[in-house]
């Protein structure tokens, strides 16, 4: 009896758990089918599911019409430099934290989590015209050092929560063995927390890839990412549905992939600690 | 050279004063056994000694200098910890050449080192395995390889034997012992087992809230303890103590008797009513309702034929009863 009821548990479990999948899935699904359909067949009314003109025009176009690999570049190098950037700042700040607390660490902590509470759009203004001032606007390295800045309380927050579960006495053991404060992070501790380090890279990197408001703010023609190549066909003016989804699955496609493929690294990362 | 040198030292955190102020000799090539309840100090004083905590006053020499400000790694000194503290993302070979690594020695040397110490200990055909793949009696030796390899003023042992199983304790306390004898290296060992402390040490210090009560050789305390905290702790089945008319009667505040030192007569003075008897063969202890003594355990060599309900007479040996005053301090 038990074995029947934890079956129909398992079974609604399944349903349940694939329903929300497909959910949260479909914005996604109909992004990217309606990429390969007319503009026509984009607004249709009732809208087609499956049964439509397939056609790459759509891509073409935006490969025409738009350089999508200095977007691609730029993305890259704006979220892989700001979480390269953001993890040799974190893991030493997360080092301390766990290993060398004072009083006020958890003030600290909880202060660094609370500025992802304010609005961006809050401080735009004197972020704006700080980069006016240093000559940022519009380049990589002023979004490679402002998403950093949006993302470190994240990484640290991780960082502090891998290092916490690494055992004092491992990086004393070190000490005892003549390794310096260097050593000690780079021959012990980084390798001990080698995959919840990897997690946090690439949720970073994720976060970084999918940023709009900053992206949007602070760039024009030369620094732009793949969030302002999709905006780029954004327009009230004409149909741009179909060229519109063509560019948003060009532009989410390979963080899509990365994402599939490290799925059990990113929820190892993101559970880690929970169990014992 | 081995000789660590303890003056006032002190720790405090924030009101808390762990250790209210120490004065410890320790002398080339001696086993020192720092002993004591939980919370009593004695691992904070070992790291102390290594430089994992910093003094709030006083000065720790190691031979002659004034290592008080030194990092750990400055000291000369290595330590074994309760949780082994190996590396696990290393092989056993690497954990052991580790500390070498750090000191900038040549391949070569580090080679040879953890190849001889590894012999030493038993450990060389599991040199490239990872620590997870070892049992906790390997793991605690390769501890020790890590220890050694660096050739040491002294070694700190914190607890080492206490996530060992009963036999395995047995058997790493005799490694310990030899590896002391062969290295003829200061050894400081913290443990809260007084059977560890007794048979290991050259010298006992027995700790209790932060302070020595006292520091001697394992048969100086066991025969002449200083006060009563000393003489309950070192000794096992622990010392009898009695107080009220008997101890006046022998002109001290309370009277302390060891087990062994209690022997069952015919025509002894004491009478009781055995209350348990737990037979182990070579030894029978009984647990004695006394009366006005109180409960009294006594250790009767070999198999005593009583059980529980049995009238007994009971004779303490006259040269082993200790007298304590009422601050608790020995009467000699």
């Amino acid at each position: 009896m038990a074995r029947s009821i934890s079956q129909r548990r398992k079974t609604i479990n399944t349903v349940l758990a694939w329903s929300l999948g497909l959910l949260i899935f479909f914005p996604i699904l109909w992004t990217i089918l309606t990429s390969f359909k007319t503009e026509g067949d984009a607004i249709a009314y009732p809208p087609k599911f499956l049964f439509f003109d397939w056609t790459l025009e759509n891509y073409a176009i935006v490969q025409e019409r738009s350089n999508y690999m200095r977007y691609l570049w730029n993305s890259v190098i704006i979220a892989g430099g700001s979480t390269l950037l953001g993890i040799l700042v974190a893991v030493p700040a997360a080092w301390s934290m766990a290993f060398v607390p004072s009083r006020r660490t958890k003030d600290i902590l909880m202060w660094m989590l609370s500025t992802k509470m304010l609005p961006a759009v809050g401080v735009l203004y004197p972020i704006y015209l700080l980069f006016i001032k240093l000559g940022l606007l519009d380049t990589r390295t002023g979004l490679v050092i402002v998403l950093m800045l949006i993302n470190l309380p994240i990484i640290v927050w991780m960082l502090y929560t891998y290092f916490k579960e690494i055992p004092a006495e491992i990086l004393e053991a070190a000490r005892m063995d003549g390794a310096g404060l260097k050593d000690e992070i780079l021959h012990v501790l980084t390798p001990m927390a080698i995959p919840g380090i990897a997690s946090t890279i690439l949720l970073n990197f994720i976060l970084a890839w999918n940023e709009a408001f900053w992206t949007l703010n602070l760039t024009a023609a030369q620094a732009g990412t793949l969030t302002a190549f999709i905006a780029s066909y954004s327009s009230p003016e004409g149909l741009f549905y179909a060229k519109l989804s063509a560019a948003s699955t060009m532009a989410i496609a390979p963080i899509l992939i990365l994402g599939w493929f490290s799925q059990k690294q990113l929820v190892r990362g993101l559970t880690f600690g929970a169990v014992k | 050279m081995g000789k660590i040198t303890l003056k006032s030292v002190r720790k405090s955190f924030g009101e808390t004063h762990v250790i209210p102020g120490i004065d410890l000799d320790i002398n080339d090539g001696e086993f020192v056994v720092f002993v004591g309840p939980s919370g009593c100090g004695k691992s904070t004083l070992l790291r102390l000694i290594a430089g994992l905590e910093d003094t709030s006053a006083g000065v720790i020499e190691i031979d002659g200098t004034d290592a008080t400000a030194l990092p750990p790694a400055k000291r000369g000194l290595a330590m074994v910890f309760q949780s082994y503290a190996l590396y696990p993302h290393m092989t056993v070979r690497k954990n052991i050449a580790f500390p070498l690594k750090m000191a900038g020695l040549d391949q070569a040397e580090q080679d040879r080192r953890v190849t001889h110490a590894a012999s030493i200990l038993n450990l060389s055909s599991y040199l490239d395995r990872r620590p997870g793949q070892l049992s906790g009696g390997q793991r605690q030796r390769v501890a020790i390889g890590r220890a050694i390899v660096r050739e040491p003023s002294a070694f700190l042992f914190d607890e080492p034997l206490s996530n060992l199983d009963a036999a395995l304790r047995v058997s790493m306390r005799q490694e310990i012992s030899e590896l002391h004898q062969s290295l003829k290296t200061t050894m400081i060992y913290v443990t809260h087992d007084q059977v560890e402390a007794m048979t290991m040490a050259d010298k006992i210090v027995v700790l209790n809230a932060g302070r020595i009560e006292q520091v001697g050789s394992p048969l100086d305390l066991y025969r002449s303890p200083a006060n009563l905290f000393v003489a309950g702790f070192i000794g096992s089945p622990k010392m009898n103590f009695i107080s009220g008319a008997e101890a006046q009667r022998q002109g001290c505040a309370t009277l302390g008797v060891r087990p062994e030192h209690i022997d069952i007569a015919p025509d002894g003075p004491w009478q009781g009513t055995v209350g348990l008897a737990e037979h182990l063969g070579s030894d029978t202890f009984l647990k004695v309702d006394a009366g006005a003594l109180g409960t009294l355990t006594v250790r009767a060599s070999g198999e005593v034929a009583l059980s529980h309900g049995d009238k007994i007479r009971l004779q303490p040996q006259p040269d082993k009863i200790h007298r304590f005053d009422t601050d608790g301090k020995a009467l000699r």
